[in-house]
């Protein structure tokens, strides 16, 4: 009677959380995979469509472009977003001074709505008066086109999303080199470690489970890349900026009731990013090993 | 315990030296000694301004150049080169964006979902956590796993047909639309969960003891005793939802029930420059705010609680 009573009042507690994750969490992912078999215009009950909507994906001319610019972004921004906050936090980590400050600062674009970012951005990459092109014209540079060149478009978003995001990879570095034991480093020195030595032999050792976390939960991010495209380029110049979340969205709600083909595209680029999860999973049990 | 030693140790040094010692309490790569030599104090400062310039430049440079921005007439702004302090400033930008955008109406909006979706996550987070910490259902280690589950799948994914699962159940236009989704966070639910655990024994069955039902020791003894936590989810809770922009761009579509995200993405094309700024500034200023009073929570949540993208 006690063990029934408190399952049910635990199953009253959560009730409300299921119904949450049913409707909105676990139906979703059932309802991804039937979608991308179906051709549906959420109107009219959907119809079997078998591989249509993959064949159809596939043979859109975008879709490559889409795939090799989310992987080059994705590229770009872990040079930029996996690198310069690891060596941010390293440095700010050494200092004494300033450090609130300089934390506060480093965090600030991150609390800003990602909108206000981007829609500041567009106005910086203004290849007229824009402030980039300004501060090029000062240093006595050639101008740069910026958005409106496909040489330059996938970079300006690169920077764009760099620059409203380490700030949060920062600071959680930060937190990892500050527990970091200082006896390692004493130890290190007394080997004869020089800076360097000892960045590659304590450091990066002693935080690499954060480093190896961090890669993945970045690349799963910029992987998804939608709100750059959207707002600053629409895709072009040339399709050089497609990425394929943005393609995503452009099949379910530009091309029109493309829902199937937006879920067959869903599918590969969950498929695409399960690849990578196992990979990375593979290399830290291998680092445990 | 590091800096005490050294102190005392450099003692006599210290007396000759100019008072610009660098103070070391913790010990980092560099070692107290290399930071303290004549070419070590000299590297240090040139590191520390150049990093304190350089993110000032980075980071605030260009809230600087928007606020400044707005600030600045039609003409000013397409100067070239651009002045770097408005030479008129008025405010009349700010006034003109609040009525272009009816920014009034957007941050009314957008403060009604954040703080709705609050009260239900908070409502629905905390009960889930309360039941699998404390009462310890059959089955409640599937039940987080499978929620911990959904954290794995990248919500691009599942944007799609969680937008079709909405038209399904006619929640677009739906301030529930955003809510519901919401409460379904697996992380806030771990989070709460690992504070509930922490919570001893002995308090609940005390207060058991006197009599007090499941719903009450939730609300008198696990609730007060879990406020840090419950303050980082709350902070972090209402700020994503003040950020999010593309599941409100799906869901609310009607123009009088956009956010303030949304209603500027659609509206910012066909207006003049200094006047987007002003409407930028205007909608960056809450979450700066709170950024600024929260502070220590926001990044003590952010470390603290594990990782969160």
């Amino acid at each position: 009677m006690g063990v029934l009573r408190r399952n049910l009042t635990a199953y009253g507690f959560l009730c409300a959380a299921l119904f949450c994750f049913a409707l909105f969490a676990w139906y979703p992912m059932v309802r991804e995979f039937v979608l991308s078999f179906q051709r549906t215009n959420l109107v009219d009950p959907p119809t079997w469509a078998g591989l249509d909507n993959f064949k159809a994906v596939v043979q859109d001319p975008a879709f490559g472009t889409a795939w090799l610019n989310t992987l080059q972004f994705t590229g770009l921004a872990l040079l930029c977003g996996y690198a310069v906050p690891f060596v941010t936090a390293l440095v700010l980590n050494e200092l004494r001074h300033a450090r609130a400050y300089l934390r506060f600062v480093v965090y600030l674009p991150v609390m800003l709505p990602p909108i206000v970012a981007v829609l500041l951005f567009r106005w910086f990459f203004d290849p007229g008066p824009g402030l980039f092109n300004q501060i090029l014209d000062l240093l006595h540079l050639p101008a740069l086109a910026w958005l409106d060149s496909s040489a330059t478009a996938l970079i300006s978003l690169v920077i764009v999303s760099t620059w409203m995001n380490m700030g949060s990879a920062t600071l959680i570095y930060l937190a990892a080199l500050q527990n970091v034991p200082p006896e390692l480093y004493e130890a290190a020195e007394l080997d004869g470690a020089g800076i360097l030595n000892r960045i590659r032999h304590v450091t990066i050792p002693q935080t690499r489970l954060i480093l190896l976390l961090m890669l993945m939960l970045q690349v799963v991010a910029t992987m998804q890349v939608f709100i750059e495209p959207y707002m600053l380029t629409g895709g072009g110049p040339e399709n050089s900026t497609v990425t394929v979340a943005y393609l995503m969205y452009q099949f379910a709600f530009t091309y029109g009731d493309g829902y199937g083909q937006a879920g067959a595209l869903g599918m590969m680029l969950m498929l695409a990013l399960l690849v990578f999860a196992a990979f990375q999973l593979r290399l830290t049990r291998e680092d445990k090993a | 315990m590091i800096s005490a030693g050294a102190r005392t140790a450099t003692g006599h040094a210290r007396e000759r030296r100019p008072p610009r010692r660098i103070d070391v309490r913790f010990r980092t790569i560099v070692s107290p000694h290399q930071l303290n030599s004549r070419w070590g104090r000299r590297v240090y400062w040139a590191v520390l301004v150049a990093m304190v310039a350089g993110s000032t430049l980075a980071f605030v440079f260009p809230l600087y150049w928007m606020v400044t921005g707005a600030m600045k007439s039609g003409p000013e702004l397409a100067r070239m080169p651009p002045t770097l302090l408005p030479a008129a400033p008025t405010p009349d930008a700010f006034a003109e964006a609040w009525s272009l955008f009816d920014i009034g109406l957007l941050l009314r909006n957008t403060a009604y979902y954040a703080f709705g979706g609050w009260l239900v996550s908070m409502a629905v987070d905390v009960t889930a956590a309360y039941a699998l910490s404390k009462l310890r259902p059959v089955l409640g280690n599937v039940i987080l796993g499978a929620m911990l589950a959904t954290l794995m799948i990248p919500p691009m994914v599942v944007l799609i047909p969680l937008y079709v699962t909405i038209v399904d159940l006619g929640l677009l236009n739906n301030p529930w639309g955003l809510w519901l989704p919401a409460a379904a966070n697996g992380f806030n639910i771990f989070l709460l969960k690992r504070f509930f655990d922490s919570i001893p024994r002995e308090l609940i069955e005390a207060a058991r003891i006197d009599g007090a039902g499941p719903l009450r020791v939730l609300w008198s003894v696990v609730l007060p005793v879990s406020r840090p936590i419950l303050g980082v989810v709350s902070i972090f809770t209402i700020v994503t939802s003040f950020k999010d922009f593309v599941w409100p761009l799906l869901v609310m579509t009607e123009s009088e029930r956009m956010t303030v995200g949304v209603g500027l993405s659609q509206t910012a094309g066909a207006v003049p420059q200094n006047v987007i700024m002003g409407g930028l500034v205007i909608a960056g200023v809450p979450t700066i705010v709170v950024f600024f009073l929260f502070q220590r929570h926001i990044m003590a949540g952010l470390t603290a609680g594990g990782i969160k993208g």
